[in-house]
């Protein structure tokens, strides 16, 4: 990595809270320096900060104006974010158990009509891919992968469902997700698992985080059955392994 | 320990508090009161801290009932006609419930959302914090979803302490102040105009997650798609369609539509409380202006307990009006703030 790195943008958000726009578009490189700046300031917070919310390309960072202002909090935020990039520390990867096509991946079909090959092969570069856990949003839980086949990158639906079921293993345009809980989405659902990303009565609550490296292997629909009443129960049923 | 009844209540009412703060990096929704000066003067009319967790009721009536002891309250907020056992109740102020005894509460009078805060707060089993109820994600407790009727809170016994009303400041008037961006850069210089000249109203489809804005249909520059990042309370974002959203407590953590404005801290509420079909506007204003505003909203969150006085004053006043026959048909005698004309302490 280059020594000077170019300097991120900073949007107000409002009088709270600052975001830190690395990129415009989807990038990995640029999720990188989000996630270096959002580990620097875990690592020596600066005074006033309540949180922050790493994004694919950007970071919210939520603040107290009573204790710092814009402009003080926004040139630290520029130095931090000028240093360079620490050593890639090794990132857990996570093995996800998925139970593909039928009533648990209803476009897996139509996925592979659309791109003129077979619902195995669909599975086949899904859960062969290598994914990186971008971000963590819209509701609990839900992981946004980057990593996702350039031969899967396809549309979301013209009109999105209003329902979708917890689990829901979805591709969305360049994106892949991993979702928890029963959402609306446009995206087209290849299968479910069953590992729960938010479980509130499990320790850790939250079992994904930004950085992490993520791949998926099938199940069969019996199997998720038995995965799905242990995950309830508070078991993992992920594999996790060193990346 | 008394117990609180739910004897009848309307949708869009629920247990809510200052929100759920530190996991949004989860995806994990903050939620919390729609109108935090309105929760803050409630809990302090009955010793509370500010965001502790009371009651959140939507614009329809509702009544409820103290067993097994006293129970003291306090209500603020969207005004409405109170009373306890026929006698009427002002907003703004503390009444203690006798064994047995009902506050009815009738519609939002302007406004939308009242909050009744409960002498030793509402207890439950926080999550991350805090005890609002965020039904998506089967957050909050006592009850994690909208409250119904016969849903009861077990509370502490009055303790007995005189009645007290606060002294809020005049409400502001004028335009919702906006701080442009994150995304203002995604709208040209006439749509930005047409945001911030426009008159505004509120969708009747609004809710708690967000607040849809009818007007004219704000056109974006490089269309409507952008990377998914992270929302506040507040942020006005602007799909497809040009109908601008408002997002409010119960939002997802990130968006994918770019966000032309956000709303000031200070004027988060007064959105809350703005009702549907009521006509607005926006006016930009800049971050250093914003970031005072904030910080005399604070200031105003955290001196409330200078603006309590002893309640009785109210109701001589209202004795005096109702004595001179000026006030006798007039139905919002009920409501002592209005009749009351304070100096600004």
């Amino acid at each position: 990595m280059a020594a000077t790195l170019p300097p991120p943008r900073l949007l107000p958000s409002g009088d709270s809270a600052v975001t830190v726009e690395f990129s415009r578009t989807i990038d990995d490189a640029a999720n990188e320096r989000v996630l270096a700046l959002d580990k620097a300031l875990l690592a020596a917070p600066i005074e006033g900060i309540s949180e922050t919310i790493p994004t694919y390309r950007s970071l919210l960072v939520h603040y107290d104006p009573g204790k710092i202002g814009f402009d003080a909090l926004g040139e630290k935020l520029l130095a931090l974010a000028s240093q360079p990039l620490p050593p890639t520390t090794t990132a857990r990867r996570w093995r996800i158990p998925v139970a593909y096509g039928g009533e648990h991946g209803i476009d897996l079909e139509d996925v592979a009509k659309a791109l003129n090959t077979t619902p195995d092969d669909i599975v086949a570069r899904h859960a062969g891919g290598d994914y990186r856990v971008a971000m963590i949003g819209f509701t609990p839980g839900w992981s946004y992968l980057s990593g996702l086949d350039k031969s899967l990158h396809m549309s979301r639906r013209e009109s999105p469902r209003l329902f979708t079921p917890a689990g829901t293993i979805s591709i969305g345009g360049i994106q892949a997700g991993i979702q928890c809980l029963a959402a609306p989405s446009g995206w087209q659902l290849l299968g479910r698992t069953p590992v729960r990303t938010y479980h509130l009565h499990r320790n850790p609550t939250f079992l994904t985080e930004p950085g992490d490296r993520v791949t998926f292997f099938a199940i069969d629909h019996k199997t998720f059955e038995e995965l799905n009443r242990a995950a309830e129960a508070g078991e993992i049923v992920a594999e996790q392994v060193d990346a | 320990m008394s117990r609180l009844i739910v004897a009848s209540i309307g949708p869009a009412s629920s247990v809510q508090d200052g929100g759920r703060l530190g996991a949004q990096r989860y995806g994990l929704t903050v939620s919390g009161a729609m109108d935090r000066l309105a929760l803050s003067a409630a809990n302090t009319l009955v010793g509370n801290e500010p965001f502790a967790a009371a009651v959140e009721i939507g614009p329809f009536g509702a009544t409820f009932t103290a067993r097994d002891g006293a129970v003291r309250i306090a209500i603020s907020g969207a005004p409405r006609n109170a009373d306890v056992a026929g006698k009427p109740v002002a907003m703004d102020s503390s009444v203690t419930l006798k064994d047995g005894e009902t506050l009815t509460l009738g519609f939002a009078r302007g406004g939308a959302f009242s909050y009744l805060a409960i002498e030793g707060a509402i207890k439950g089993e926080e999550v991350f914090g805090s005890l609002a109820v965020n039904a998506r994600a089967g957050l909050g407790s006592p009850y994690p979803r909208p409250l119904q009727a016969g849903d009861e809170f077990a509370v502490d016994a009055a303790s007995g302490a005189p009645e007290l009303r606060i002294e809020l400041p005049k409400p502001v008037s004028g335009p919702i102040r906006v701080v442009l961006g994150p995304q203002d850069d995604e709208f040209d210089d006439a749509n930005k105009a047409l945001f911030l000249e426009s008159e505004w109203k509120i969708s009747a489809t609004s809710d708690r997650m967000g607040y849809r804005l009818e007007g004219p249909a704000i056109k974006h520059l490089h269309g409507h798609n952008i990377v998914s990042d992270g929302t506040v309370n507040g942020s006005i974002q602007v799909p497809g369609n040009g109908a601008p959203i408002a997002l409010m407590m119960d939002r997802g953590t990130s968006g994918g539509y770019p966000k032309i404005a956000t709303v000031i801290t200070a004027d988060v509420g007064r959105l809350a409380q703005t009702s549907a079909g009521t006509a607005f506007r926006f006016k930009a204003v800049g971050i250093a202006e914003a970031q005072d505003e904030a910080r005399k909203f604070q200031q105003l969150i955290r001196t409330l307990p200078d603006r309590l006085r002893a309640s009785d004053t109210v109701e001589l006043n209202i004795e005096a009006l109702s004595d001179a026959n000026v006030a006798g048909y007039a139905v919002s005698a009920m409501d002592a703030g209005t009749w009351q004309v304070t100096a600004e302490p």
